[in-house]
């Protein structure tokens, strides 16, 4: 790992700045009955969801003790923007070097999970550039970079860890 | 959906059973409708060839990713959890494009007095090329508890 800027690097001030370093929290709406059931819709089209996701009756008699939400449901979505947040930090190599402009791909990501989200959750997000690290790839000196977002809900119980992986060139 | 799976009667190499989903508008608009992702080059055929792809707009990589937790809770019931999912999107999902989920256990363990699977996932399409490849855990009863 290098953790120098430097003339063989790819690591901005930025970057070394804001490393570990969580950015603003952000906290979604509570959620509701009628948001998990549409997103289940969606996801499952044009199949009928499982009723874990809309049958409160059903979902008494599980485990769960009520309807819960499908691991990948989102929040966050549909917020009232008044200002956007900030990132934790740039994007790793956004925009451009000295002597060329990088290019990017996602690198795809891993998302481990807690306690399910259920009706009523309000869950606070936030994240933080995690680590880095370089290496010669065959697109030529590549900069990995770990960018982790975390979800909690109102009673502090995890949610969701989300590793990404941006690739820089 | 109760117990469909328990850990003692899972071994590595069992398949994950097949899930499917031929995509095209229908199924994007409503993602983009719960997800507030409404971005050209998922609604636009013109954007998306701007963006170089020949056949126009293209699928989300979050639906094939809800596809992948929609697979692994088909299979192992209400009653059990996805604990982990990792993935690459690697190829673009074209309008049209029939996905399936496909998996194979590579591993089963106890830990943290939890009963675990490992599975080697991907997102095949139509012709059988592999677009998300990655790795799952799920979390599953036992039937000594």
């Amino acid at each position: 790992m290098s953790e120098q800027a430097g003339p063989e690097t790819l690591v901005t001030a930025d970057m070394i700045e804001r490393k570990g370093v969580w950015g603003v929290e952000r906290v979604s709406p509570p959620v509701s009955e009628a948001d998990i059931r549409k997103w289940a819709i969606a996801v499952y089209w044009p199949e009928t969801p499982p009723p874990i996701f809309w049958d409160a009756a059903y979902a008494d008699g599980t485990r769960w003790g009520g309807i819960i939400a499908p691991p990948d449901f989102n929040p966050f979505a549909w917020p009232i923007v008044t200002e956007k947040p900030k990132p934790a930090a740039k994007p790793a190599g956004s925009g451009e070097t000295k002597t060329r402009k990088l290019r990017g791909m996602n690198g795809g990501q891993v998302e481990t999970y807690g306690v399910p989200m259920r009706p009523g959750d309000v869950i606070t997000a936030r994240n933080r550039l995690r680590d880095w690290e370089e290496r010669e790839t065959r697109l030529g000196h590549t900069l990995f970079t770990y960018s982790e977002l975390e979800w909690r809900n109102q009673d502090g119980d995890l949610v969701k860890r989300r590793v990404s992986t941006a690739i820089r060139y | 959906m109760a117990n469909n799976v328990y850990f003692e009667d899972v071994n590595v190499g069992d398949k994950l059973p097949e899930w499917s989903r031929k995509t095209d508008f229908m199924n994007w608009n409503r993602y983009a409708a719960v997800n507030d992702e409404f971005i050209y080059i998922h609604m636009d055929d013109e954007a998306g060839r701007k963006a170089l792809n020949e056949q126009g707009a293209f699928g989300m990589g979050n639906l094939r990713y809800a596809y992948i937790v929609n697979a692994l809770q088909a299979w192992i019931g209400d009653e059990a959890e996805v604990r982990e999912i990792g993935c690459q999107f690697r190829a673009i999902n074209q309008k049209n494009d029939v996905l399936t989920v496909v998996g194979t256990v590579t591993a089963t363990e106890v830990v943290d007095g939890e009963h675990r699977i490992t599975l080697d996932i991907d997102v095949v399409n139509q012709k059988g090329e592999p677009t998300c490849p990655g790795h799952a855990v799920v979390a599953v009863p036992t039937r000594t508890a």
